[in-house]
C-alpha cells in the first residue's frame, strides 16, 4: 500500500488536516477523505468542469490537482458558498432561473461563475459563454444557466 | 376533462423543492454514497471488439494485497433463454446477463469480463491488470449494411431473423424485420408529380449524461440485498437484478439516489448486479463506479443507422405516398429502437399510402440503449430532409407544405393507431407566425431551415401516497426518480387539487420498499403519469377530508363541498373550514389522513415539435455556426413552464450536438478512438445562442390537466432542421451525420 502524506490546508476558511496518497487527486481527497461530495466527478480528466473548485483564488478542475499540492493553500468549494441563513446570489439566481435539471453539473457551474464574477463583475453574454465553456451541462442547453449568471451579475452590481 | 381553465398553481414557476440541496452541493448522488467498511469495485473490460474467451485466470489478482474478491460470469446463475419485460420494453435474459459479464464471447471493446473488489479504487484498478484472459480474436462487424451481408461474421450463432413473426432457418446478424403498410404505396407514387428518394447515414452517439454510472450494494446476513444507485427507475433495477441473480424481488431493496442525467441510458443495469455479486462474495458493501471511458465504451449509445426515404407529391404539394427503409444498429445484442423509429417517421403527416420496413441488426459495438425519443431522430433526419427537398422543388414554403399535409385528430398513423387530439398544426402555425421565421435571412452562406418531429409518449404505472400534516402541508411520496424537476411538476398537481401552494407540498422520491410500483422515468411519462397518480392521491385526500368535515359538522358527506382550499357545508348549516384548519383537527375526527393514487393511464397523447434554425457556414473551415434557434412544441399543459422550456432547450441542444459534432469514431479493429469528453465533442455554451423555447398548449384529453410528455420530442427535429438550413446556406444536401467540418468541406468539393 502506498504511503500516505500528511497535508494541512484551508478549506472554506477552516484549517483542515488530512492524510492522502500522493496519487490521490484533490477531487478524491475532497470526496472520499473529507466527505465534501459537492464537487462531482464527470470525467476525471479535466474535460467537464463538474469538479470545479477555487484554489488560492483561481478556478481549477480538482481532478487535475493532487491532494498533496494543496499544502498551505486555500480551497473554496460549493459547500462553503452559502451563509448559514442565506444562499449566495449565484445560487439564488440558479434557482430563480431554473438553471438546473439533474443538477450534477450545478456545483461546478456555480463555482466557475463565482470565479468569473469575482474577476469580472459585469461580463457580457459572450464573456460568460467563453468562461463557462469548460463546464459541460447535458440537460439544459445552457440557456437558463447563462441567464442565471447574467442575473447574478446584475444583482451584484445593483 | 381537460378544458381550458384557470389554475392557481399549475402554470406558475415556483422554486423547485430539491433546489437548495442541489445548489449547495448537499444533494446526494449515487457516487456520493458512503458507508463504513466500504470496498471499491472495478470492472475489467475487453480490449477486443469481437473475440471468444478461451480462459480467465483470476489467481494473480486474488493474491494482490488489498483485493477482497474477484467475480466473472461463472459467478452468475445460468441464464434462461427467455424474454422478460423489465422497464422500457422486452429484454432477452441471456443477452442481458452476457452483457453484465461476458460468458463465452466478448462482442464489443469495453464488454465487461470480470470485476474486482478491493480496499481502494486504485488497488482494484491495479488488480484488474493482473487478471489473465486468453482470447481468440475474431473479425468485427462495425457497420449495419456490412452486418446485413450474407457473408458477414456472425455475432451470435443462434440468432435467426424474425420477419413479421416468423423465424428464418439460417443464423444472421439481422435480429428482426418489421413492416407497416397503409393504403397502396404503388398507386400513391403513381399519382405523384414529383418523387424524391435519398439515403441517409447517422453515426453512433451517446446520451452523454455528466454523471457516470454507479452502484453500491450490500448483502445483509439475512439475505437482504440493498442497492444504492443512480437510475431512471428503482423498480426496473430491482426487477433486472432479481432476474440476473435469480433472487426474489422481496429480498431486494433499491434506493434511488439523486441522478445526474439519464436520457434513457440509465434504465438498463450494467454494474449494479456486479456490485451485488462482489458484495455477496466479500460480505462487505461494495461501491462500483464507472469512469468516462467505461461509460462511452461499456454503456448504451444510441444506434448508428442507414435510412432510405422516398416520398411523392402532387404539384400543389399534397404528399401522395411515402416509403422508408430503416436499418438500425442494435449493438452487441438485439433491441435497436427501430420500432419507435417506424412509429414516428411519417407521423407529422396525413399520408394515405405508406410502407415502412425496419431492421434490427447486431454489430460489434456496445448494446444500444434508449436515448431521448429513441429511433425517432434517425428516422426524422431522413423524412424531414426529403419533405424539405420536395417543398423546395415545388417552390412551396417548407412550413406551408407541412401545414398542407399536417396530421390531425382522426388520422391514422402508419403503424395503426388513430391520432387523438394532437397539436401538430398548432405548432406549425405558431412557428410560422414567430418573428424568427419572418425575420430577414439573406446574407451569403447564411441559411434557415425548419423541421418537425413527433414522439408518441408513454403512460405506464405510477403510485403516489400523500400524508397530511397537521399544519396544512402534505408529504408526497413517489417512486419516480427526479431528473429534471419532476418533484415540483408532480407536487404542483397535488397542490392544485387541494388548493394549497406548491410550497406546502414536500415531495420525496423513496426506495422500492416505501412506495407502490412505479415504472421508469422515461418515455416522457413522469409529469404525465406520476402527476396523474398525484392528482388521484390528492382527490383521495380531498374525499377523506370531506368526510372529516362532515363528521365535525354532523352532516352527511354529500353535504360537504370543497373549493379554493375551503370545505363548506351546502345544506342549511353555515359551516366553513379551510384545508389548513381541518388538517389540525384530524386527531379528533378519526386520526391521520393518508391518500393514495395508482394509475396505468392509456392516454399519453403524442407530442409534436417544429424547430426553426439559422446557420452560418464557414466556407474555409466547413464549420457550421448556430445563429438563432427557435423550438416550438405542444406541451398539452405546461405544469411548470420553466422546466418545460428546459426540456425543450436541452433536447434541442442534444440534437444540435448530434447534428454537428457527436459520433463514435472507430478504428478498423473496433476500438472507439474518441472515448473522452475532449474528443467526443458535446456542445458547450460557447457553441450556442439562446434557445427560444415556445410552448403551445393543446390539452391532452388523456390527463386531468391536459398534460402531454415533453422530454423527448425536442431532440427529433434538430438534425434535419440544421441540414435544411445548411442547404439553404450553400446549396448542398447533407445526408450524413454528424455534419462535421470535414464532411461539409467534402460536400462542398473543397477536399
Ligand atoms: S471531473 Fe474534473 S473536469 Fe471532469
Ligand atoms: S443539469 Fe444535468 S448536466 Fe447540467
Amino acid at each position: 500500500m502506498a504511503r500516505k502524506s500528511h497535508v494541512q490546508t484551508t478549506i472554506n476558511g477552516e484549517t483542515v488536516e488530512f492524510l492522502c496518497e500522493s496519487r490521490q487527486s484533490l477531487l478524491e481527497v475532497l470526496r472520499d477523505e473529507l466527505y465534501l461530495t459537492g464537487a462531482k466527478e464527470g470525467c476525471n480528466n479535466g474535460n467537464c468542469g463538474a469538479c470545479s473548485v477555487i484554489l488560492d483564488g483561481r478556478l481549477v478542475n480538482s481532478c487535475l490537482v493532487l491532494g498533496v499540492e494543496t499544502e498551505g493553500k486555500s480551497v473554496e468549494t460549493i459547500e462553503g458558498l452559502a451563509e448559514p441563513d442565506k444562499l449566495h446570489p449565484i445560487q439564488d439566481a440558479f434557482l430563480e432561473n431554473a438553471a438546473l435539471q439533474c443538477g450534477i453539473c450545478t456545483p461546478g457551474f456555480i463555482m466557475s461563475a463565482k470565479a468569473l464574477l469575482d474577476s469580472n463583475p459585469n461580463p457580457t453574454e459572450h464573456e460568460i459563454r467563453y468562461w463557462l465553456a469548460g463546464n459541460l451541462c447535458r440537460c439544459t442547453g445552457y440557456d437558463k444557466i447563462v441567464k442565471a449568471v447574467m442575473d447574478a451579475a446584475k444583482e451584484a452590481s445593483a | 376533462m381537460a378544458e381550458k381553465k384557470e389554475y392557481k398553481v399549475i402554470g406558475t414557476r415556483p422554486i423547485r423543492h430539491d433546489g437548495v440541496d442541489k445548489v449547495t452541493g448537499r444533494a446526494l448522488y449515487g457516487a456520493d454514497f458512503q458507508m463504513t467498511g466500504l470496498l471499491h469495485g472495478r470492472v475489467l473490460r475487453s480490449p477486443h471488439a469481437h473475440a471468444r474467451i478461451i480462459s480467465i485466470d483470476t489467481s494473480r489478482a486474488e493474491a494482490y494485497p488489498g483485493v477482497k474478491g474477484v467475480v466473472t460470469a461463472q459467478d452468475l446463475p445460468e441464464a434462461e433463454d427467455r424474454v422478460a419485460d423489465l422497464g422500457e420494453g422486452a429484454v432477452n435474459l441471456k443477452y442481458l446477463c452476457d452483457n453484465i459479464l461476458a460468458s463465452d464471447k466478448v462482442l464489443y471493446k469495453g464488454h465487461a469480463v470480470a470485476a474486482v473488489a478491493a480496499t481502494s479504487p486504485h488497488i482494484a484498478e491495479e488488480a484488474c491488470t493482473l487478471i489473465d484472459v486468453e482470447y481468440e480474436v475474431l473479425p468485427p462487424v462495425l457497420e449495419v449494411r456490412q452486418a446485413m451481408e450474407a457473408d458477414a461474421p456472425l455475432l451470435h450463432e443462434s440468432l435467426k431473423t424474425t420477419s413479421m413473426g416468423e423465424a428464418a432457418d439460417e443464423p444472421s446478424n439481422v435480429a428482426s424485420h418489421i413492416q407497416h403498410k397503409l393504403g397502396d404505396p404503388e398507386k400513391g407514387f403513381a399519382e405523384a408529380d414529383i418523387v424524391v428518394e435519398r439515403d441517409f447515414v447517422t453515426g453512433t452517439v451517446h446520451q452523454g449524461y455528466i454523471e457516470p454510472h454507479n452502484a453500491t450494494a450490500h448483502f445483509n446476513q439475512d439475505g437482504q440485498l440493498t442497492i444504492w444507485c443512480s437510475t431512471q427507475g428503482a423498480f426496473t433495477v430491482r426487477e433486472q437484478v432479481a432476474e440476473i441473480l435469480q433472487y426474489p424481488i422481496s429480498k431486494i431493496k433499491v434506493v434511488p439516489m439523486e441522478i445526474g442525467g439519464g436520457f434513457g441510458g440509465k434504465i438498463s443495469v450494467y454494474i449494479k448486479p456486479v456490485a451485488a455479486l462482489l458484495a455477496k462474495k466479500t460480505g462487505k458493501p461494495v461501491k462500483v463506479l464507472m469512469n468516462r471511458a467505461d461509460v462511452f465504451e461499456g454503456t448504451g449509445p444510441t444506434p448508428a443507422s442507414y435510412v432510405r426515404v422516398k416520398m411523392g407529391a402532387t404539384k400543389d404539394g399534397k404528399i401522395t405516398a411515402a416509403e422508408a427503409y430503416l436499418a438500425f444498429e442494435a449493438g452487441a445484442y438485439p433491441g435497436a429502437p427501430v420500432g419507435p423509429g417506424a412509429m414516428c417517421i411519417f407521423a407529422p403527416y396525413s399520408i394515405e399510402n405508406v410502407v415502412i420496413d425496419g431492421y434490427d441488426v447486431v454489430v460489434n459495438k456496445p448494446k444500444t440503449a434508449p436515448y431521448r425519443a429513441p429511433g425517432a431522430p434517425n428516422a426524422a433526419f431522413g423524412s424531414e430532409s426529403v419533405v424539405d427537398e420536395i417543398a423546395e422543388k415545388l417552390d412551396i414554403d417548407p412550413l406551408e407544405i407541412r401545414l398542407l399535409n399536417g396530421a390531425k385528430e382522426g388520422d391514422r398513423r402508419a403503424d395503426g393507431p388513430i391520432h387523438p387530439r394532437i397539436g401538430c398544426i398548432e405548432t406549425l402555425e405558431t412557428a410560422k407566425a414567430h418573428p424568427h421565421y419572418t425575420a430577414p435571412n439573406g446574407k451569403k452562406h447564411h441559411g434557415r431551415g425548419v423541421a418537425s418531429g413527433y414522439w408518441f409518449n408513454i403512460g405506464l404505472e405510477s403510485s403516489v401516497t400523500i400524508n397530511v400534516n397537521s399544519d396544512g402541508t402534505i408529504n408526497l411520496i413517489e417512486g419516480s426518480t427526479d431528473i429534471g424537476g419532476t418533484r415540483s411538476s408532480i407536487a404542483m398537481q397535488a397542490a392544485e387539487v387541494l388548493g394549497i401552494p406548491a410550497e406546502s407540498v414536500n415531495p420525496s422520491v423513496v426506495d422500492t420498499n416505501s412506495v407502490g410500483y412505479t415504472a421508469v422515468t422515461g418515455g416522457s411519462r413522469t409529469t404525465y403519469a406520476t402527476g396523474y397518480a398525484a392528482y388521484e392521491a390528492a382527490q383521495d385526500v380531498k374525499r377523506k377530508m370531506s368526510a372529516r368535515a362532515a363528521k365535525l359538522w354532523e352532516v352527511d358527506e354529500d353535504n360537504v363541498q370543497f373549493a379554493d382550499g375551503e370545505f363548506s357545508c351546502i345544506n342549511g348549516k353555515e359551516e366553513q373550514i379551510s384545508f389548513r384548519d381541518l388538517c389540525a383537527r384530524l386527531g379528533e375526527t378519526g386520526g391521520p389522513v393518508v391518500g393514495s393514487g395508482t394509475v396505468n393511464p392509456g392516454g399519453a397523447g403524442g407530442a409534436y415539435a417544429t424547430h426553426v434554425v439559422d446557420v452560418a457556414v464557414d466556407e474555409e473551415t466547413g464549420k457550421v455556426e448556430i445563429l438563432r434557434y427557435t423550438a416550438v412544441q405542444d406541451a398539452g399543459k405546461a405544469i411548470h413552464p420553466s422546466y418545460v422550456e428546459g426540456q425543450i432547450q436541452g433536447g434541442a441542444v442534444q440534437g444540435i450536438g448530434w447534428a454537428l459534432n457527436e459520433e463514435y469514431i472507430y478504428d478498423d479493429e473496433g476500438t472507439m478512438t474518441n472515448a473522452s469528453f475532449l474528443d467526443y465533442r458535446m456542445p458547450t455554451c460557447l457553441d450556442l445562442p439562446m434557445i427560444d423555447a415556445v410552448i403551445v398548449e393543446v390539452p391532452n384529453p388523456g390527463h386531468p390537466y391536459g398534460v402531454r410528455g415533453v422530454g423527448e420530442v425536442p431532440i427529433v427535429p434538430p438534425m434535419a432542421a440544421i441540414a435544411n438550413a445548411i442547404y439553404d446556406a450553400i446549396g448542398v444536401r447533407m445526408t450524413e451525420l454528424p455534419m462535421s467540418p470535414d464532411r461539409l468541406l467534402k460536400a462542398m468539393g473543397k477536399i
